[in-house]
């Protein structure tokens, strides 16, 4: 199998251009993954930073360290960075480099569109930071720049906006090469509902990120109209309406939310039947669950809003669609955990970080479930309970994942074997500071500490500071995977990886039957044989 | 089969980074344009010739690519499947501006003249204002105006968008039947329709400026009738400066009945610019 690739390359130019030149020019679907990882790890420190001065700042009652307009820019900004910088593109990184070794393709359908999808999230993410140095600041109003606030950023405004057109171009062009890709690119006898998992949540977030970005585009369009061509979409005086913004922001925000934990969750379907020695439990109907949850997520916007003042009828309605979520969700832990029943175990860390997933990303499940409930959302919204919420559907879900997807296939990437006590160490150190971090901040909310505020009442004292001590303990442990990466990339422990890596791993995915490190163009003449063991 | 080696993969791609370039100077100098600073407009210029120049290399590149025979079937699918879903992001687009002119019209307008819970709001804050469209809302933002009238310009517009894709089907019928004869006339005449439809559309701009009081700043009506037709507009444009193009390698002898995806390219766009136009007549003007 592994003898099929670069035998049939004489024909045209292949091989990278020499020096720091080939990843600027590069077209190759590895060269262009291993840029959007190395990008989303490096904005992942970035944002980190930030949470870090969050939670310096919240350590004790009182202001201590920075003015409140930078505290909420910090807020604003960490939020930006972890979502457009740091989760989607590590995402898109992983599908960039597996999607086309799990369907047996060459490359990625449109190679030339991947660079510049590329190239614009870096530019996009640029021109967000350079509005931290900005008169007035970088945005402060949150990550949802509503208005009227949003309107009232300094010189700030019109790059934060243009950086999100520029964002949403790049997705929008990495998501059409995926659908592309998937579709027209799989080898014979690849039919779709032989596809690897994480190759079907992509699919399926592919559609997601091309029906909403453009949609955000066309709502912070009209905030710069708003604020400088006079146009009055989101003032009461001229006809228009702020409730407006946040109604379409949340048709783009919620289905948003899911681009993050759908791969998450392809990731997760791929890991636990590798180390569970088992086929994944049930493959269809984790297939269907994958396309109900993205149909739901276009149909549940406003329970980000049942505070705004929203008709009877709209607040019953988006709460019982919300509620509706759980039913897919549901079959999805379901399956996990019959993978695992009676499987041959065996823990490895991207097997540890996958189990945590699956117990932590249900807990943060629960309370989405919670905040469902319209009357009873009225008194957790706006606190430090939402901000648990979907801290515990991002980081011990989407982030723990990442790095589950970072240990499972480095070995495969790099053709080095990652150290295992590092990784155990790192993988302790997080489940616990995480938990730490995030779990005090329900009771927090649960007792009525608002969120985004630098300052706060002294009765939420310790929750704080405990809530801050898992923060730097968790930030300071993910220096061990930076070292890991490196470490890795470098040369290993010197353990020479197999093709296969894992055991029996070339049962479930393609990209096993490949050699560690892959060759430089995946699969030149398609494989003939389809693994079906993920099935 | 379905992957082969035949799919060709391009190495050392250098137009995407200087698009990349191109664009988030532009951007940049848009910024700076607002924030009123000087460099603005040159930034904007600067980058919007670097765009051009990336557009029109990229698209030679492509072009000479396709006419030396690099293109599989299979490469002409991933670039049909680009540009469908391409559309249908453009779709979406549009879909929030049409959203926020259903969302105001029969939602928030009838709410700020009294509606569902907002009686006592209204007599307190604004008892003067009627909830009819079109508006400018409680503060009569942009002074007195008048509305855009259907069956004008707008309905003449309708005719002219209908006809050029006609013409434009009719080309295609005559590229198909190796008619290079038919197949130029309807190109020329689907851009020269276009052309006149962004003529008309700026006739009526001009008259919606200095007779009609109608402005971008005309409250919620000129904020949603300019933002949408403004929008199609500049889609139009761009629609009639691709057809020029595929014209221009229709006059070459680029395409051939089997092979010519640039020509469906600029047709799919040109229908969708056509379909959004038909939605804007019946939702902005008529209605």
């Amino acid at each position: 199998m592994s003898a099929v690739v670069a035998e049939h390359d004489d024909h045209h130019d292949h091989g990278p251009a020499k020096g720091l030149l080939r990843w600027v020019i590069t077209t190759n679907h590895k060269d262009i993954g291993t840029l959007y990882l190395l990008f989303a790890l490096a904005m992942f420190f970035v944002g980190g930073a930030m949470a870090m001065v969050i939670r310096a700042e919240l350590f004790e009652p009182g202001m201590q360290f920075v003015n409140p307009q930078f505290f909420n820019s910090m807020t604003t900004m960490h939020a930006l960075v972890m979502v457009f910088g740091a989760v989607m593109p590590a995402f898109v990184g992983l599908a960039n480099w597996m999607i086309p070794m799990m369907i047996g393709a060459p490359d990625m359908a449109l190679p030339r569109m991947n660079n510049m999808s590329f190239w614009l999230l870096v530019a996009g993410v640029l021109l967000l930071a350079s509005t931290l140095f900005m008169e007035g600041g970088a945005p402060a109003s949150g990550w949802t720049l509503y208005p009227p606030l949003v309107l009232q950023t300094g010189n700030a405004l019109p790059f934060a906006i243009f950086s999100v057109h520029l964002l949403g171009i790049s997705s929008i062009m990495g998501a059409i090469n995926i659908v592309a890709t998937i579709f027209n690119m799989r080898a014979p006898g690849m039919t779709l509902m032989k596809m690897p998992m994480f190759v079907w949540t992509w699919l399926i977030t592919g559609f997601l990120l091309i029906a909403i970005m453009p949609v955000f585009a066309g709502a912070v369009t009209m905030l710069l109209t708003d604020k400088f061509f006079g146009t009055s979409f989101f003032d009461a005086a001229g006809g228009g309406d702020p409730v407006l913004y946040q109604h379409i922001f949340w048709f783009f925000g919620h289905p948003e939310v899911y681009v993050m934990i759908l791969p998450t969750f392809g990731v997760a379907s791929t890991i636990i039947p590798v180390f569970a020695r088992k086929p994944l439990f049930g493959y269809s109907s984790m297939v269907y669950a994958t396309a109900a949850i993205a149909f739901l997520s276009f149909i549940v916007w406003a329970h980000h809003m049942f505070t705004v003042g929203m008709p009877i009828a709209g607040e019953l309605y988006f709460m019982y669609a919300t509620m509706l979520i759980a039913i897919p969700t549901g079959v999805k832990v379901f399956n996990w955990t019959a993978t695992m029943w009676k499987g041959s175990m065996t823990f490895e860390t991207p097997m540890l970080f996958s189990i945590a997933f699956v117990v932590l990303f249900t807990m943060g499940g629960f309370t989405g479930l919670m905040m469902a409930v319209a009357p009873v959302d009225f008194q957790y919204h706006d606190t430090y309970f939402i901000v648990a919420h979907f801290h515990y559907t991002l980081v011990p879900a989407s982030v723990f994942i990442l790095m589950a997807a970072g240990y499972f296939w480095l070995p495969k990437w790099t053709g080095h074997m990652y150290d295992e006590r590092i990784g155990r160490l790192h993988f302790w150190l997080s489940v616990v500071s995480v938990n730490i971090l995030f779990f005090p901040q329900h009771f927090l909310g649960l007792a009525g500490m608002p969120r985004r505020i630098p300052d706060y009442a002294v009765q939420f004292a310790d929750w704080n500071m405990i809530s801050s001590i898992g923060g730097f303990i968790f930030g300071a442990s993910q220096l061990l995977f930076l070292y890991v990466v490196i470490h890795t990339i470098r040369g290993g422990t010197g353990e020479k990886v197999t093709a296969e890596v894992w055991e029996d791993a070339a049962k479930h995915s393609l990209e096993w039957t490949l050699p560690s490190p892959p060759p430089y163009h995946s699969f030149t003449t398609p494989p003939t044989v389809i693994p079906t063991e993920h099935i | 089969m379905s992957t082969s080696d035949a799919y060709y993969i391009p190495h050392k791609a250098t137009w995407p980074v200087v698009g990349t370039a191109g664009l988030v100077t532009m951007l940049a100098g848009f910024a700076n344009y607002l924030n009123g600073s000087s460099i603005g407009s040159t930034m904007m210029a600067l980058g919007l010739i670097v765009f051009i120049v990336m557009l029109t290399g990229w698209f030679t590149l492509q072009s000479g690519e396709s006419e030396s025979g690099m293109y599989s079937t299979q490469v002409g699918i991933s670039y049909r499947m680009g540009m469908m879903w391409f559309i249908f992001s453009e779709i979406m687009f549009f879909a929030v501006f049409f959203g926020t002119l259903w969302y105001t019209r029969n939602l928030s307008v009838p709410w700020l003249g009294g509606e569902g819970t907002g009686a006592a709001t209204k007599e307190l804050l604004w008892p003067a204002f009627e909830a009819v469209w079109p508006t400018n809302g409680p503060g009569k933002v942009g002074g007195e105006f008048e509305s855009m009238g259907a069956w004008g310009l707008p309905f003449l517009n309708t005719l002219i968008l209908l006809t050029s894709g006609v013409s434009c089907t009719w080309a295609h019928h005559g590229l198909l039947a190796k008619n290079r004869d038919q197949l130029i006339k309807g190109l020329i005449a689907t851009v020269g329709l276009g052309l006149l439809f962004v003529t008309f559309q700026a006739i009526e701009y001009h008259e919606a400026y200095t007779e009609m009081g109608l402005t971008l700043g005309s409250g919620i009506y000129g904020s949603t009738f300019f933002m949408l037709t403004g929008f199609h507009g500049f889609h139009v444009c761009v629609g009639a400066i691709i057809l020029s193009v595929v014209l221009f390698r229709s006059w070459k002898g680029h395409f051939k009945p089997e092979n010519h995806f640039a020509f469906e390219a600029a047709a799919w766009y040109w229908h969708f610019v056509d379909v959004v136009w038909l939605g804007l007549f019946v939702f902005v003007y008529v209605i």
